[in-house]
């Protein structure tokens, strides 16, 4: 996203005094809000409809996937302090922060597919059940997103390398950080009604 | 960043892949006119073929349906009906009202020297354009494009074409094209909102901006809560055709079982029904514009009115249930609906009264915008008052699903809208292009138009009351309906007309592109900020930062000597608070 990284002071006047990138990431995360209200609502609406619906433990590892939420926990910890090392003007952390956030992301993704691989094994699949459709549409959307974001993170890693980020400007850093703990939220939401309820 | 430009782009960097607010909005304009014309002509196809079941298809029956002389077959209407809906209101209204009003007016209106974010404005009109070739091209794939209405209601859109190859993939590049048009949306959704909240000029307070902009800015707002929503749902629709899921599918076509047809209808309606506010308001903002620019007067009410808007935000995102009351939901959950919708005409009332109050007195000018605007004040009256009776449950179940419905959307979204659209046009065309349209022809057009959209549209509620449904391909193999089929025919050739008016407007537009008068920076003499701008506006939009120093309505103002207007950024007099 490319924006004017300081507001103009000419417009001070007439601003949110918020930086546009900033509030661009905010407004975009209310969209996901409502994309993800309308995925986690339609859920609970069939699941509440459903006559039958088999107890989650039976199909799914949830041990596995309480490592993963960890996991994924731990990656909006390295991004909080990768942010934190920026604005304090420290470019070599913030690199190393940002590589163990990317590498705990994909260490998410990696034990996510081989979750998947493991329950169709077990027949449990898209087509098996409800629940199933279910589970595999709102965690593939969630995965699809985690991808998203690693993929920004990469770039941002690219940036950071070539020193493009300093005490006074990291807007970027900032805003791949809202969308990653956002995602990260959304997980630990998913991991609750999915799979512990 | 914002307003550093490079001076001299080459060709592509102007006139394709732009990021200048001002040519994004061309690309709009030009893309939505001509999906308007498709869509147009697929109004032309549905109402020949309504005035006349038995014969053949004009133009292209023979070629296409050879083994039945040329008869248009049901399927081929279910898709005319189909792919109209959805092209006028993804690909024709929206680009035209939101995407190219809104890029071109909100940074000329605001003061600002271009968008918040220029590279996502160009994105957004690609995508939307990727959009546009993938729903046209949905028509060339085996067993055509989509025939499940715009509204694309499960179960008919989201029965699986692995099981049932015969149902072909057309409904899935409606899908898909979808998702393009509301990704488009989206991304233009949130520079508009950080464009008017952070990108004012100087002196610009929210409470100063022109009411086009504020429509533009709920419209906004509205489109980023909400096309999320229904894409959510389409995704679901598509994971049932192309895996063979049953989010939304029930009885023996249901793979398993618990699957909810009328959960799609309530995600789909909690989109729908904001998305007929996202494109009326932005109209609504411009005839507040309008009617008080050609009245010389300052617009009644004008708090009033943005606050008012600002309430049928807030309630339409909680009406969506009043296109449900024969769908099965709970009737008692209908009369909290039918208590809500209800309430939304109190905020309409509000502004649609302030328009009067603005016209009362006024020295009015009848030029071709103020025509258009004052045709919308008429149309969406009629639009606005049918809609009351959809909305009290116990006449909706009688209406329902018949052509009263279609002429009350018709009055307030595609009357109202095209006459927005080209009211929109007439008024900007100078500062956009640099030149004038010719004026009398405008109004010529302007008065074919009018009578023949209200033959059209009035003739729908008409025989809608008496009972006819809608979307069906031959009304008379129902007796009860053969009466109607004089009505039929009326509509048929009157939309024959209307389609011939438009012409009108096509070479008044294309032509005056070229040959037109060449504008001045002024020549409504109105107020706004966009209208101090050189004509047509350079990149960067103004010479120097506008400093604003009053509301947009000031006409005849004691300060403005012996002018009867008075410029937002007009230094000369005194500044007075609004």
């Amino acid at each position: 996203m490319e924006a004017t990284s300081s507001i103009d002071p000419e417009l001070e006047f007439t601003s949110t005094g918020v930086n546009s990138s900033k509030l661009g990431m905010w407004i975009f995360l209310a969209s996901e809000v409502m994309f993800f209200t309308g995925l986690i609502g339609s859920y609970i609406v069939l699941r509440l409809g459903s006559d039958t619906w088999p107890d989650p433990s039976q199909h799914l590892a949830t041990s596995v996937l309480a490592i993963n939420t960890f996991v994924l926990i731990c990656s909006s910890l390295s991004m909080v302090l990768g942010l934190q090392a920026i604005s304090q003007g420290d470019q070599k952390k913030l690199t190393k922060y940002l590589l163990i956030t990317i590498l705990l992301g994909t260490t998410f993704l990696v034990i996510k597919v081989a979750d998947y691989v493991h329950m169709i094994h077990n027949n449990f699949t898209i087509t098996s059940s409800l629940f199933g459709s279910c589970y595999y549409f709102l965690t593939g959307f969630h995965g699809l997103h985690v991808a998203g974001g690693i993929v920004t993170l990469v770039v941002v890693l690219i940036m950071a390398k070539k020193g493009r980020f300093s005490k006074s400007h990291y807007d970027m850093v900032e805003c791949t950080g809202l969308y990653w703990h956002f995602v990260d939220l959304v997980w630990i939401i998913l991991f609750a009604i999915l799979c512990l309820v | 960043m914002s307003g550093d430009v490079d001076p001299k782009p080459g060709f592509i960097r102007t006139y394709v892949f732009s990021t200048d607010h001002k040519m994004i909005a061309k690309q709009y304009l030009f893309l939505g006119i001509f999906y308007l014309l498709i869509a147009g002509l697929f109004a032309v196809q549905i109402r020949m073929q309504l005035a006349h079941p038995d014969a053949e298809a004009p133009l292209i029956g023979k070629a296409l349906w050879p083994q039945t002389d040329g008869k248009m077959p049901p399927e081929f209407y279910n898709m005319l009906f189909t792919m109209h809906g959805s092209l006028m209101v993804f690909f024709a209204i929206t680009p035209i009202v939101i995407g190219a009003f809104g890029n071109f007016v909100i940074p000329l209106q605001i003061g600002a020297k271009d968008m918040a974010f220029p590279i996502l404005n160009m994105l957004s009109f690609w995508v939307m354009f990727i959009g546009g070739i993938v729903m046209a091209a949905s028509f060339f794939v085996p067993h055509g494009a989509a025939t499940a209405g715009w509204t694309a209601y499960a179960s008919l859109s989201s029965s699986s074409e692995v099981t049932s190859p015969i149902l072909g993939h057309g409904q899935t590049f409606w899908l898909l094209g979808i998702a393009f048009a509301g990704t488009s949306s989206l991304m233009g959704g949130i520079n508009y909102i950080v464009t008017v909240l952070n990108f004012r000029c100087r002196g610009m307070k929210l409470l100063r901006m022109p009411l086009t902009t504020w429509g533009l800015f709920f419209t906004a707002i509205l489109n980023v809560l909400w096309v999320p929503v229904v894409a959510a749902a389409l995704f679901m629709v598509l994971v049932d055709r192309l895996f063979g899921t049953s989010f939304f599918m029930a009885g023996p076509l249901a793979s398993v079982e618990g699957g909810q047809p009328l959960l799609y209808q309530h995600l789909f309606w909690g989109f729908g029904h904001p998305e007929v506010y996202i494109l009326i308001l932005p109209v609504w903002g411009l005839v507040g514009d309008l009617l008080s620019v050609f009245s010389r007067k300052p617009a009644f009410g004008y708090k009033a009115t943005v606050y008012s808007m600002a309430t049928i935000v807030i309630l339409s995102q909680i009406v969506w249930g009043h296109h449900l009351f024969t769908s099965g939901m709970n009737p008692l959950l209908g009369h909290v609906f039918v208590f809500l919708t209800i309430t939304i005409s109190v905020p309409t009332s509000i502004f649609f009264l302030n328009w009067l109050a603005t016209l009362w007195r006024g020295a009015i000018r009848l030029t071709e915008p103020m025509l258009y605007a004052l045709g919308i004040v008429f149309v969406f009256c009629i639009g606005g008052l049918t809609g009351l009776f959809n909305a009290l449950q116990a006449l909706d179940i009688y209406v329902h699903d018949t052509y009263f419905v279609v002429g009350h959307f018709h009055y307030t979204l595609a009357a109202s809208v095209l006459f927005g659209v080209f009211a929109g046009i007439h008024y900007w065309f100078p500062k956009m292009f640099g030149r004038n349209m010719n004026a009398r022809m405008a109004k010529v057009h302007f008065c074919l138009t009018f009578i023949f959209l209200n033959c059209v549209f009035f003739s729908m509620m008409y025989v809608g009351a008496g009972g006819h449904m809608r979307r069906i391909s031959d009304p008379t193999t129902y007796t009860f309906l053969k009466d109607f089929q004089v009505w039929n025919r009326f509509m048929g050739y009157s939309t024959l007309a209307l389609a011939a008016a438009q012409l009108l407007f096509a070479w008044n537009f294309f032509h005056s592109l070229f040959f037109g008068k060449k504008a001045q920076q002024n020549p409504w003499q109105a107020n706004t900020l966009e209208w101090s701008a050189p004509t047509p506006p350079p990149h960067g939009n103004f010479l120097s930062p506008p400093k604003v120093a009053r509301g947009p309505y000031e006409f005849n103002s004691p300060l403005s000597g012996d002018r009867d207007w008075l410029m937002q950024d007009d230094p000369a007099a005194t500044a007075s608070d609004s």
